[in-house]
C-alpha cells in the first residue's frame, strides 16, 4: 500500500503516516444476543469494493478520522471527522 | 594496458592521464579512472568473468550495460556486484563469485560435461536426488556449494550507514537516454521541479556509445539539461514503481522515496540475444556491448569479427564496429529480403538469409557455422556480435500499472494504457525503428542453446517442461526459472517466449503467447538499502546518562533503553527490601484526561469505577478490550474534578493513547486526551526508609495520616514540582514522583544525596521483576495474553457489572461470568530448588499438558522458586501439588497459592 490519504485535519499525505484501525463497525450492547456480539467481536467484512473505516494520523495530528475507500483500488472516496462521512460518496479528500 | 587501447577519441569515458590500481583475484591490474571494473579487466586480458549458475559454462562480457547477469563479481566482500556498471577505485579488491578452485579450471564445470545425453535438465534436482530420502541433507551440502551466486559473510558487520530519504518532485524521469534528457530539459524549463535517474556512468544512451557521430547532439543536450536546472541522480536506478507511482531510486547508499506528481519512464530498449549452439561462449557479444567497449573505453583486441542479426539495428552496429577500427569479416543476416547494399558498400561480406547455428570454441570463441537452407558456411572469427533486435524495456510500465500490448509492426510489446500521471518517451514507447524479423527457430544442434543466462535455461529444457505439461509461459516459467534470474528477463523474456511459440506451433507474432507479470525490485538490490535506517529513534529517560555512568547494563524496553540492573541484582532487592532504593520509571506510559466529562469517559472505558474517586486519590485500573481481554493496566489520579492523570505500562503508551483518542472520537464527550510522556519523568523511591529520605527534600507532610497509601499529592520536592502517588508496585513503602522530564537528573540526584545515609541503590528492570513477582502483581503482556479477562486473570473485584453507564468490555464479560470460569491465574512456589523456565508447561496427572507458567524466578529472601501459572479453575485450589515440566526432562514439584508470597496482608505498603 502507498496511496495518498487525506486528513481532515493536516491535509494530503503518504499512506505511511497513518496507522489503520478497521473497518467502521456497529457496537454490540447486549450479552444476550450471543451471535450479534460475537459478530461484533470477531468478524469483518474484508470488503473488495467501497468501504469505512478508520484512521490514526500517527505521525501527523494524532487525530483519528474516517475515510471512505476503494479497497481494490485503494481510491480514497471522501475522509471525514467521526461520524461526519456522507451517506453518499463525495469526492475525494473531501 | 595502454598498448591495448585505441587511439584517443571525442566520447570515450576514461581520464588516461589518471591510472587506478586494483586487485583481481589476488592480483594487482590497472586501469584508468573512467573505466568500469569490466572494462579495465577487459583492456588486462580478462575474458572469462564468471561461471554460470548451474553448468558452470565459462562467461565473459556481454552487453556491458548491466542487463545480463555474465559480469557479477564480489567487490570488497558485497556479492554480486555488476563490473560492467561499477567504476573502478584505488585498491578495491574484486573476486569472482562461483567457481573452483579458479574461473579459469573449474572442476563443477565438469558437471555439464559428464551427463551430455541427460545433463542437468529442468527438474533434475527433484527428480534424481529424492532417492533415497534420508540422503537429502548430503545432497544438499554438495548442491549448495555448487549453485548459487556468491557467498554471504554471516560473521560480517554492516559499517556503513544506510539511509531512506523521502522526495516529492513535479517530474521524476527514468532513463537519461536521449528521450529522457528531451523530457526532462522540457518540463525544467517550464519551471518544474525535475530529477532525472540514470544507471550508467554515462548520460546520452545510444548518443553515447554509439559513435563519434552523436557526439555534438549529446553535448547540446546535456547542456541544456544543465541550464534547466534538471536535477540528475547518477548513478542511480529505479527499483520498480508501486502503487500511486511511488518509485524507490536507489543511489550509493540511499534510498530516495520519490513520489513525482508526473512520472516519464524512459528506459530505452534492450538488444537482445540470438540462440544458436554455444551462443554463451566468451567472444560472444551483443553488438551494443561490443561497441560500448570500442567506442567509450576504446578497446579493440579482436583479429577479426563476425555479425549475427536479425534486424537493421545490427548491420548499423557492423558498421560502426568496422569505422571504430574492428576488422568485420562478414554479416550473417537471417533475414532474406533486407537490404544490405550498405554493409557491402564498406567492402564486408554480406550473407542474406543466413541463420546463425552454432559457434566453435570450448573457453572462447573461435569460430561460427551459419546455414541457408541446406548450405553451412564456417567463419573464423574471435569476436562474434550478436543483434536480435530490441525490446522496448517497459518493465516498470507494467509495475506502475500500465497495459502493455503486442505490436505486429514493430513486432514488439509497446506501452498501451497508462495510469494517471506516467508517460512513456523513447524506444520504450515503441518509437524507435521496429525489430524486424525474430528467428524463426531454435536450431536443432546437439549443444547448449542457452535461452536464460542467469540460471542456464536451454532450449531443450523450455521444451521438455512444455511436454511435462507445463503449457504455458507463465507456468513453463516456474518451473524452468526462466526470466527470474538476477536480468529479472530482460535477456531471455522475449526468446523464451518465440521458444515457446515454436514449440507449441503458435504464430511469434500472435498475442496468445503472452508476457511474464515484472515485479520489482528491478535491480539487483542491497537488503542494507532495503533495512536502511527508518525514523523511529531510540528514546532515553532523562536520566540515562546517569545510569550509564552508573554501571547501569542498559537494554531495549520497546522503544526505551532502561537498565537491566547496575550490577548486583541481588543487592538491588534487598537494599528495596531493607532500606532504600530508586528507580526510573518514566517509560511509564502518561495520559492527562481532562474536562467536564472526564469522569464519565474513564467510567465508560475502564471495568472499574473512577466516578466516586475522592480528589487527591489513586486507584488501580485495567483496560479490557471490547472482548474483555485486559490490554493494559496502570493507575489513575483524581487530580480535581475535572482532572485525571493516568499511567499505562510502558509498552503500552502509543497504544493507549489512540485507544482512548478513539473511544473519545466514537463518543465525542467533553474531554480531552493529552500524552505526556515524553514530558514527564518518574522516579520510584521506595523501601523502609523512603519517608524519612524524601522528608529531607520537601515541606510536604509525607506522614502516614496526611498521606496514607494510595494517595496522590502536589509537592516541591528540592524545588522541582512533583506530582506524588503513594503506590506500590514493588511491596515496600515507596513514593512514585513524576515531574518535568527537564528537572529529571536535578531530582535523581537530589534523591540519590538524600538516601546516601540509607545506602540507597538505584535499581533495575531484573531487581524490579522480581519485587512485584514477590507481591504476585502481574505484568501485562506478560501474565496475561490476548485471551485474558479479568475473571480468570483472578480479578473479578475490579470488574464492576452493577454500574449503570455501558463500559467497553462488558458485555462480553457478561459472557464469560454467566460461562464461568475454565482457567484461572495463580501463584505457586516450588521449594526442591529447580527454578521453571517462563514459559513452560504445567504436566497435569495423565502426563498431558495443564496449565503454563507465565512467571519464574528465584528468590532469595523467601529462598524458594515463585511465579504465576495459568491453570485449570479444578487444579487450582490453594495448596494443589502441581507439576512443572522442566526441559531438562525431570519435572518440578509446585504448590498453588493464592496469596502473595511477600506481605499478603500489605502492611509493609500501608506502614
Amino acid at each position: 500500500m502507498s496511496f495518498i490519504l487525506s486528513c481532515p485535519n493536516c491535509g494530503p499525505r503518504a499512506v505511511d503516516e497513518y496507522a489503520y484501525g478497521g473497518e467502521v463497525t456497529e457496537r454490540a450492547t447486549t450479552s444476550e444476543d450471543e451471535r450479534a456480539l460475537f459478530h461484533y467481536l470477531y468478524f469483518r467484512t474484508n470488503t473488495g469494493g467501497d468501504q469505512r473505516e478508520w484512521w490514526f494520523h500517527s505521525s501527523g495530528c494524532r487525530e483519528w478520522f474516517q475515510a471512505e475507500r476503494n479497497t481494490t483500488r485503494n481510491e480514497v472516496l471522501q475522509v471525514a471527522r467521526p461520524g461526519e462521512l456522507t451517506p453518499s460518496r463525495g469526492p475525494a479528500g473531501g | 594496458m595502454a598498448e591495448r587501447r585505441l587511439a584517443q577519441r571525442q566520447g570515450e569515458l576514461i581520464d588516461r592521464s589518471q591510472e587506478v590500481t586494483f586487485q583481481w583475484e589476488g592480483r594487482p591490474v590497472t586501469g584508468y579512472a573512467g573505466d568500469t571494473i569490466a572494462s579495465a579487466l577487459f583492456a588486462a586480458g580478462t575474458r572469462v568473468f564468471s561461471r554460470s549458475f548451474k553448468y558452470h559454462r565459462p562467461r565473459g562480457l556481454m552487453c556491458c550495460s548491466g542487463q545480463c547477469p555474465n559480469c557479477l563479481v564480489e567487490v570488497d566482500g558485497q556479492p554480486t556486484v555488476r563490473a560492467c556498471m561499477t567504476p573502478v577505485e584505488q585498491g578495491m579488491d574484486v573476486k569472482h563469485l562461483n567457481a573452483w578452485p579458479s574461473l579459469r579450471r573449474d572442476f563443477l564445470h565438469l558437471v555439464g560435461r559428464l551427463t551430455p545425453s541427460f545433463g542437468m535438465q529442468v527438474g533434475f534436482y527433484y527428480k534424481t536426488f529424492i532417492h533415497p530420502r534420508r540422503a537429502w541433507p548430503l545432497y544438499e551440502k554438495i548442491l549448495r556449494n555448487a549453485a548459487g551466486l556468491g557467498k554471504l559473510d554471516p560473521d560480517h558487520r554492516r559499517t556503513e550507514r544506510f539511509d531512506k530519504v523521502h522526495r516529492h518532485v513535479d517530474v521524476l524521469v527514468i532513463g537519461g537516454g536521449e528521450a529522457g534528457l528531451e523530457a526532462a530539459a522540457e518540463a525544467a524549463e517550464q519551471g518544474k521541479h525535475v530529477a532525472l535517474v540514470e544507471e550508467g556512468l554515462a548520460l546520452g544512451g545510444q548518443l553515447a556509445w554509439g559513435g563519434p557521430r552523436s557526439n555534438g547532439r549529446l553535448t547540446a543536450l546535456v547542456d541544456r539539461v544543465n541550464a534547466a536546472g534538471v536535477e540528475i541522480l547518477q548513478p542511480a536506478y529505479a527499483g520498480g514503481v508501486y502503487e500511486g507511482l511511488l518509485v524507490p531510486v536507489y543511489q550509493g547508499r540511499t534510498m530516495h522515496r520519490f513520489r513525482p506528481a508526473e512520472l516519464v519512464i524512459a528506459t530505452g530498449s534492450i538488444e537482445q540475444p540470438l540462440v544458436f549452439g554455444n551462443n554463451d561462449l566468451p567472444g560472444v557479444m551483443l553488438a551494443s556491448g561490443a561497441r560500448r567497449l570500442v567506442n567509450q573505453f576504446r578497446l579493440m583486441p579482436w583479429e577479426q569479427a563476425v555479425v549475427l542479426t536479425s534486424s537493421d539495428e545490427g548491420l548499423a552496429a557492423a558498421l560502426d564496429l568496422a569505422d571504430g577500427g574492428v576488422n568485420v569479416l562478414a554479416v550473417a543476416d537471417s533475414r532474406r529480403d533486407a537490404d544490405g547494399s550498405t554493409i557491402e558498400d564498406a567492402g564486408i561480406e554480406y550473407l542474406a538469409g543466413f541463420q546463425p547455428w552454432q559457434a566453435r570454441g570450448s573457453t572462447a570463441v573461435t569460430g561460427v557455422v551459419v546455414k541457408r537452407d541446406g548450405e553451412h558456411r564456417t567463419l573464423a572469427c574471435d569476436l562474434l556480435v550478436m543483434s536480435g533486435g530490441s525490446v522496448g524495456q517497459t518493465a516498470l510500465v507494467s509495475q506502475g500499472g500500465g497495459g502493455i500490448r503486442y505490436d505486429r509492426d514493430q513486432r514488439r510489446y509497446v506501452p498501451d494504457s497508462l495510469p494517471e500521471g506516467m508517460r512513456v518517451v523513447g524506444a520504450a514507447a515503441g518509437s524507435a525503428a521496429a525489430a524486424g524479423a525474430v528467428p524463426a527457430q531454435a536450431p536443432k544442434t546437439g549443444c547448449k542453446q542457452i535461452v536464460c543466462f542467469c540460471e542456464d535455461v536451454t532450449t531443450k529444457d523450455i521444451a521438455l517442461s512444455l511436454d511435462e505439461g507445463f503449457s504455458s509461459l507463465e507456468l513453463s516459467k516456474r518451473y524452468t526459472t526462466v526470466t527470474m534470474g538476477p536480468c529479472q528477463g530482460r535477456m531471455c523474456h522475449r526468446n523464451s517466449g518465440l521458444v515457446i511459440a515454436d514449440q507449441l506451433g503458435l504464430d511469434p507474432d500472435s498475442q496468445r503467447v503472452g508476457v511474464t507479470t515484472s515485479r520489482p525490485p528491478h535491480n539487483p538490490t542491497s537488503f542494507s538499502l532495503l533495512a536502511a535506517r527508518g525514523y523511529e529513534p531510540v528514546k532515553r529517560t532523562s536520566t540515562h546518562h546517569w545510569h550509564a555512568e552508573h554501571g547501569g547494563k542498559m537494554l531495549w524496553a520497546g522503544d526505551w533503553k532502561r537498565p537491566y540492573d547496575y550490577g548486583d541484582g541481588d543487592g538491588e532487592v534487598d537494599a528495596v527490601h531493607e532500606s532504600l532504593g530508586l528507580i526510573d520509571v518514566s517509560t511509564l506510559g502518561k495520559l492527562i484526561v481532562r474536562g467536564p466529562e472526564a469522569a464519565a469517559f474513564l467510567e465508560r472505558l475502564y471495568p472499574n469505577r473512577f466516578g466516586d474517586m475522592k480528589l487527591a486519590r489513586v486507584r488501580y485500573g485495567i483496560v479490557c478490550g471490547d472482548d474483555g481481554s485486559i490490554i493494559d493496566d496502570g493507575t489513575v489520579a483524581r487530580l480535581s474534578e475535572q482532572e485525571y492523570y493516568v499511567t499505562t505500562t510502558s509498552s503500552g503508551a502509543g497504544g493507549m493513547e489512540q485507544w482512548f483518542t478513539w473511544w473519545n472520537a466514537v463518543w465525542k464527550m467533553d474531554c480531552e486526551i493529552v500524552n505526556v510522556t515524553s514530558t514527564i519523568a518518574a522516579f520510584n523511591l521506595a523501601g523502609p526508609n523512603a519517608r524519612t529520605a524524601l522528608s529531607t527534600l520537601t515541606d510536604f507532610d509525607l506522614s502516614n495520616e496526611a498521606f496514607p497509601y494510595l494517595g496522590a499529592g502536589h509537592a516541591q520536592i528540592a524545588g522541582v514540582p512533583c506530582l506524588v502517588l503513594r503506590i506500590g508496585f514493588v511491596g515496600e513503602l515507596g513514593y512514585e514522583l513524576h515531574l518535568p522530564a527537564a528537572a529529571g537528573e536535578h531530582l535523581w540526584e537530589k534523591l540519590m544525596e538524600a538516601g546516601e545515609p540509607y545506602a540507597v541503590k538505584p535499581f533495575g528492570l531484573e531487581p524490579q521483576r522480581v519485587l512485584r513477582l514477590e507481591k504476585m502483581h502481574i505484568i501485562v503482556g506478560q501474565d496475561t495474553n490476548a485471551e485474558s479477562n479479568p475473571l480468570e486473570a483472578g480479578m473479578p473485584w475490579i470488574v464492576k457489572l452493577d454500574k449503570e453507564s455501558d463500559w467497553i468490555g462488558r458485555y462480553a464479560i457478561e459472557w464469560y461470568k454467566r460461562r464461568g470460569n475454565r482457567l484461572t491465574l495463580v501463584g505457586w512456589e516450588a521449594q526442591n530448588g529447580g527454578v521453571p523456565i517462563e514459559g513452560t508447561q504445567v504436566v497435569g496427572a495423565d502426563g498431558q499438558p495443564a496449565g503454563r507458567i507465565t512467571s519464574s524466578r528465584f528468590s532469595r529472601r523467601l529462598g524458594k522458586a515463585i511465579g504465576i501459572a495459568w491453570l485449570p479453575v479444578e487444579q487450582s485450589e490453594e495448596g494443589t501439588a502441581i507439576n512443572i515440566s522442566d526441559p531438562k526432562g525431570s519435572t518440578i514439584p509446585a504448590t498453588v497459592t493464592h496469596k502473595a508470597f511477600y506481605d499478603p496482608d500489605g502492611e509493609r505498603l500501608r506502614s
